[in-house]
């Protein structure tokens, strides 16, 4: 994984929202009380949220000064975990597993069709700058491959013209339903399902 | 005792000992980058693999407790496959610049390589190319050459407590950095580029000056505190070229903080290099004959009582003790002093003056109070062991007065001298803390010592340490730390003026204009009304006293002569020559016995032995004199 | 085929609801009390009689994990750690669980605690399962509100917090230690062991850490007796596990089913056959990406349990079956879990950092027909020189699919690369001589 861009653009300061900070008191809570760096992560995803899907560095020194560990940390932790982003995505950030399972199911028209609308290159925002997308590694999604994430939804069972269709709605600005694309229940088999029957029929 | 088999020779081996070590002890040598005896255990270079019965893989011995009965092979072909493959990865994108790299002759990369690489490269995909990072003024990176062992991380979070680096990233990307190129703040910091096996850390103002195997080593002792860290001095011809740290577990381990390392520039800008005379009061070049002719007439005309010398703060015993010697039996005055800093001394005994608890003991202590000090600026080192015993041990540390961050935690318990009082007469809230603890450590320095002030914090807190026994023969809490490498081996051969009640005779007779001859050896940092004073210089650096001379005489400075020094807690150390004067300078201890010469006195000594001899023997007197 | 009623996750696909109610209703937090007062030693005899082993990859016996824990708690708290960072492509099983059966694992976790002294439990659950992880937390308030958890919990006088912390996309925090060092808010590199986290853990505290469907198995394996399953599957092999059939199936699905089933007839019966029929099969990955890939003649009768895929050279791993049919470059394939692994090595030790990057250059060029002969052995050293010198098994799980392949497939890689060595037969003289190896066998 290269080392992550830092945005040229950065906001001047930081601060958690009134909301936010009392989430950040409740994240903190749930550690020992000299254990406060274990909520590192919960406290930059708060961050990341309230700052349209990216860290300032603002925020990290933030974060790094309300848990009093070293900007260094938090650093090194923004950059280790791949959630995390310290430049702008867009609106509708769109995730596209292409590990071998999913590789396997076709992911490769899934990235085709997110070259072809969104952008050509991936972490680019695309024209009327709402969405942006990425190639991830597997999302744990596999008995439902191909797949793809927006945002916090997992959108499943793909095909070319169905990801056509999610990513044009996203263009409009509109998220559509997520879930598998045919309508499959859950990681059951679609065709002749032979366990746990009595549940499927009650 | 737990015994272990290396290469089927069993030794035994001490609890809590790595398999790495345990080998080490059966003389077994392994490989290692990541591994350093003084910072926490990575594991993560792979390159000390061993072999240990019974286990299918290879194991990594810096990480492995060693235990009773294992049996490690070190010499199999298993383990050389294993080290083979480890070594052929770390050069994988390890960068062939070898020739160009200022770590050349001494790397570790390329030491191991010789036993364990390849003669030829299977890697035939692109090298990895790591973009520089900025680490400030003193260390050079190139970090395409880093092999991602952590160790400079290690030691900026461990050991000078500023957790300043980092890696980011992950994987094959992995880059070290400061938190976004920060230059490091640390004053321990160019320490890492020791610590660093390859060239990827390399110290900036030595870049490209010299090659280590064209360098002539000197072991030796720093002056730039009162620590006296053990150095290395690398010099190229007469031109010092670096200073290196040395391992010596009782001073400094094996740092250095960045001014010993750097100072060295400074022996090559505004040396003096021929003497001077003031003629008109313009300073004119002369010869020694001149100025020694002249300086031997100006005394006559003085009354010995007219006539004061102050030494500096670099100065050694030798240049110290013939000095003393040339006032006291060739001019017969006894006007000399050393405290330029006007420091209050009591020097019946000598734990008044010194470090008494030992730099190691501060490792035992259980209670540390620092008395109007900042051990980080003062003794670097010393404050580094002090952070060391707070890892270790998590000993409490209380601060009279405020010297900002020290590295480590501590608690302001105020800055007036109302604290000690309220220490020794119990009401205060650590007086118990004291009381309970089995080894304190009470730290007072110099800036608590100023003055007709320092009389009554240092005696005060010496009989309340008395009182409740703390200056025992195995333990003494009574601690002063002082800053100049002269100092304590200056107050040893008793160069001070006390007379009576007044310790600061030699200030208050230079106040009321006493002397209207001043002999300065070294001493600069001191401001004084010249007046019709007339004032000779004797030092190695044409700085403030320089200025104000009438006389210049050039001397050594500390790597061109071999010195006796004794640091803050009472060592006495040799310091080697390295290195030779410039020009016409000269030995201090020389011009003072062809000053005698000329002047037809007999000053004690002929050569350089008599004068050791002299010198030691007073030390000897004062340690004696120790009484508990 | 197993019978309806073994299966331990009946809600497997949310047929019957996920909220507590429904929950309650299949048998969750029944006797919950009553097993929590036989005492921690019964718990824990009777999950070493059921022979259970870790679900999370390496097979584990869990008993003997748990009796890791310092019997008495010292000054020093335990901690019980849930490891769902589920990671490994391939494997979805512990998502189902966290989303329609997470009252089972929080029942789980409460006996586990139990046994181990353990009064707070993190879950750690990967950054993507965002959904995920909010049906988890409402299944656990709803499990304090009804006083299931929390102090007191289920009457049991046992106290017991349950917290999730989520990661960031780091597959290597699936691996215990690595999890540990996430979860105190650093990077998430292993640590090296001895010590195991059973004596020092979390915080520097005893900690067990163990996969979401072991612990979620735990209740009913007490309910109905170890003897009930141990009676599944075969010996040391036992009970049910969930399989996930990915790939180039007909039918991709997670499936609950006896450990020891043919993979056979889990792809045929359960995943609808592979696509264009068995006899268009090439290979299979049988246990998430990490274990090396079996060829068809192997799928005809292999059994899918931890021993016997270990004699085939290859491992149960998370039960994630991947299946590659002949429509798919087996290179590019392997090349792709190469790509995974560079992505995902946290760069700690050597032979990892450098040596993941390194296979994955090679196999892409080999996939492209750009490779050597002379290159296919030395990818074979790449993977052995990484296998086994690393701190923790990220080295074995980069190593092993590339290693599979050159096992089943080296005639493939041979066909595609565009140069035949010129000298068929191996030399015995080496032409490179490295001096000191020379100088010692003289002495």
């Amino acid at each position: 994984m290269s080392i992550k861009k830092l945005s040229k653009i950065q906001p001047q300061s930081f601060e958690f929202s009134k909301d936010n900070l009392q989430k950040a008191e409740e994240e903190i809570k749930k550690y020992p009380k000299d254990r406060k760096a274990s909520a590192v992560m919960a406290l930059l995803y708060l961050a990341q949220n309230q700052n349209d899907n990216w860290i300032p560095l603002a925020g990290i020194k933030y974060v790094a000064n309300l848990l009093g560990i070293p900007y260094i940390q938090v650093y090194e932790v923004t950059t280790f975990y791949s959630m995390f982003n310290l430049s702008p995505v867009g609106k509708y950030f769109v995730q596209v597993c292409t590990t071998t399972p999913c590789m396997l199911r076709g992911a490769k028209k899934i990235v085709d069709v997110c070259k072809k609308h969104i952008s050509k290159n991936q972490n680019e925002l695309s024209e009327n700058k709402t969405c942006s997308w990425v190639e991830v590694e597997c999302l744990g999604a596999c008995a439902n491959a191909p797949m793809m994430q927006i945002n916090q939804d997992y959108f499943e069972d793909l095909d070319e013209n169905k990801t056509e269709e999610i990513v044009q709605s996203l263009l409009k600005g509109k998220l559509p339903a997520p879930g598998s694309a045919r309508n499959r229940k859950s990681t059951a088999p679609e065709k002749e399902r032979k366990t746990l029957l009595q549940g499927k029929n009650a | 005792m737990p015994k272990i088999t290396v290469n089927n020779k069993e030794i035994i081996f001490e609890e809590g000992m790595t398999v790495l070590q345990a080998c080490e002890l059966a003389g077994a040598e392994i490989p290692r980058f990541c591994y350093h005896e003084r910072l926490s255990i990575a594991g993560n270079c792979r390159m000390c693999l061993v072999e240990l019965e019974k286990s299918s893989k290879p194991i990594a011995s810096c990480a492995m407790p060693a235990t009773e009965g294992m049996k490690i092979k070190t010499n199999t072909p298993f383990v050389e496959k294993a080290r083979k493959g480890v070594m052929e990865f770390l050069l994988a994108n390890h960068p062939l610049d070898c020739p160009v790299c200022d770590q050349g002759g001494e790397c570790d990369l390329q030491d191991q390589s010789l036993f364990y690489g390849m003669d030829n490269s299977r890697y035939t995909e692109n090298k990895r190319q790591v973009k520089e990072k900025y680490m400030g003024p003193l260390i050079k990176t190139v970090m395409t050459r880093c092999i991602h062992c952590t160790r400079c991380v290690r030691f900026a979070t461990e050991v000078a407590g500023i957790p300043e680096l980092g890696a980011i990233g992950r994987g094959e990307d992995m880059e070290i950095t400061t938190y976004l190129e920060k230059s490091m703040e640390s004053e321990l910091s160019a320490n890492v580029i020791d610590l660093c096996p390859v060239g990827a850390l390399t110290s900036k103002p030595y870049a490209f000056e010299a090659r280590p195997w064209d360098l002539k080593k000197t072991e030796t002792i720093d002056v730039m505190d009162a620590v006296g860290s053990n150095i290395r001095v690398d010099t190229y011809g007469r031109e010092v070229k670096r200073v290196l740290p040395r391992v010596n577990e009782d001073i400094n381990e094996e740092w250095i903080s960045d001014k010993t390392r750097y100072s060295c520039d400074g022996l090559s800008k505004q040396r003096l290099d021929t003497p001077y005379i003031r003629e008109n009061g313009k300073l004119i070049k002369a010869s020694w004959n001149q100025a020694s002719n002249l300086l031997i007439s100006k005394l006559k005309t003085f009354d010995p009582k007219q006539i004061g010398g102050l030494v500096g703060d670099l100065a050694d015993l030798e240049m110290i003790y013939s000095f003393k010697s040339f006032f006291e039996k060739c001019i017969g005055s006894s006007y000399i002093e050393s405290r330029r800093d006007r420091i209050y001394l009591n020097p019946q005994e000598r734990i008044n003056y010194i470090f008494n608890s030992s730099i190691n003991g501060i490792e035992e202590a259980d209670f540390i109070l620092l008395v109007g000090t900042n051990p980080r600026l003062e003794a670097t080192i010393l404050n580094a062991r002090i952070r060391k015993a707070y890892v270790k041990n998590g000993v409490k540390i209380y601060s009279i007065g405020d010297p900002g961050d020290l590295t480590y935690p501590y608690k302001n318990i105020g800055s007036s001298t109302s604290v000690i009082k309220n220490i020794v007469s119990d009401s205060h809230e650590i007086s118990g803390k004291i009381k309970k603890s089995k080894k304190p450590l009470v730290i007072i320095g110099e800036s608590a010592l100023y003055s007709q002030a320092g009389q009554y914090v240092f005696e005060t807190l010496k009989s309340f340490l008395v009182e409740k026994n703390f200056i025992r023969e195995d333990w003494n809490a009574l601690n002063v730390l002082s800053q100049q490498a002269s100092r304590v081996g200056a107050i040893d051969l008793g160069v001070f003026l006390i007379s009576g009640d007044d310790n600061f005779n030699f200030f208050n007779m230079l106040d009321n204009d006493d002397f209207k001859f001043l002999y300065l050896l070294g001493a600069d940092n001191i401001s004084f009304d010249k007046k019709d004073k007339f004032v000779v210089y004797q030092g190695s650096h044409g700085d403030k006293g320089a200025e104000i001379a009438d006389i210049i005489l050039p001397g050594a400075a500390y790597t061109e002569k071999n010195g006796l020094f004794v640091n803050l807690e009472g060592k006495l150390q040799n310091a080697y020559k390295a290195s030779y004067p410039p020009g016409d300078a000269r030995e201090d201890w020389l011009i003072f016995k062809d000053l005698a010469n000329l002047m037809k006195k007999k000053i004690g000594y002929q050569n350089a032995q008599q004068l050791r001899k002299l010198i030691k023997d007073e030390i000897e007197k004062k340690n004696k004199k120790r009484r508990y | 085929m197993l019978k309806d009623e073994d299966r331990i996750f009946k809600n497997l696909y949310n047929d019957l609801g996920w909220d507590i109610d429904s929950a309650i209703n299949r048998g969750d937090w029944i006797h919950t009390k009553d097993l929590i007062s036989k005492g921690k030693e019964w718990i824990i005899k009777e999950i070493k009689d059921s022979e259970l082993r870790g679900r999370g990859g390496a097979g584990f016996p869990t008993g003997l994990k748990l009796s890791f824990a310092p019997k008495n708690v010292s000054t020093r708290p335990h901690y019980l750690v849930i490891n769902a960072d589920e990671s490994e492509p391939g494997t979805c099983k512990d998502r189902d669980i966290l989303r329609f059966e997470a009252q089972k694992l929080i029942e789980g976790c409460l006996i586990t605690s139990y046994a181990i002294g353990a009064h707070t439990c993190y879950i750690y659950i990967r950054g993507e399962y965002v959904r995920e992880g909010q049906r988890l937390q409402e299944a656990i308030t709803q499990a304090y509100n009804k006083k299931f958890i929390g102090k007191n919990a289920c009457d049991s006088g046992w106290d017991l917090d349950i917290h999730i912390h989520y990661g960031a996309g780091a597959y290597i925090c699936g691996e215990e230690t690595a999890l540990l060092e996430s979860l105190e808010g650093k990077k998430g590199l292993p640590r090296l062991k001895p010590p195991f986290p059973a004596l020092v853990g979390l915080y520097g505290c005893p900690t067990i850490v163990n996969n979401v469907e072991t612990i979620a198995v735990v209740p009913t394996i007490l309910k109905r007796g170890a003897k009930w399953f141990a009676s599944l599957g075969k010996p040391k092999n036992t009970g049910t596990k969930i399989f996930c059939i990915s790939g180039d199936v007909n039918s991709p699905c997670n499936v609950e089913e006896e450990m020891g089933i043919p993979l056979k007839d889990l792809i045929e019966k359960h995943g609808g056959g592979v696509i264009g029929g068995w006899n268009n099969l090439q290979a299979v990955i049988p246990g998430g990406s990490s274990m090396p890939l079996l060829p068809k003649s192997i799928c005809e009768t292999i059994t899918m349990d931890f021993d016997s895929l270990i004699k085939a050279k290859s491992g149960l791993g998370t039960a994630g079956v991947v299946v590659i049919n002949k429509d798919h470059d087996i290179i590019k394939c392997i090349a792709r879990i190469a790509k995974f692994y560079k992505h995902e090595s946290c760069g700690q030790c050597t032979p990892c950092r450098e040596g993941c990057g390194w296979m994955w250059r090679m196999l892409e060029r080999m996939a492209d027909g750009e490779g050597t002969h002379k290159e296919i052995d030395l990818l074979y050293d790449v993977t052995k020189q990484i296998e086994g010198h690393t701190i923790c098994a990220f080295g074995e799980g980069s190593a092993w699919p590339v290693q599979g392949l050159i096992r089943h497939f080296r005639k493939e890689i041979e066909k595609r690369s565009h140069e035949e060595p010129l000298v068929k037969k191996k030399s015995n003289i080496p032409y490179l001589i490295d001096q000191h190896i020379l100088e010692k066998d003289n002495a």
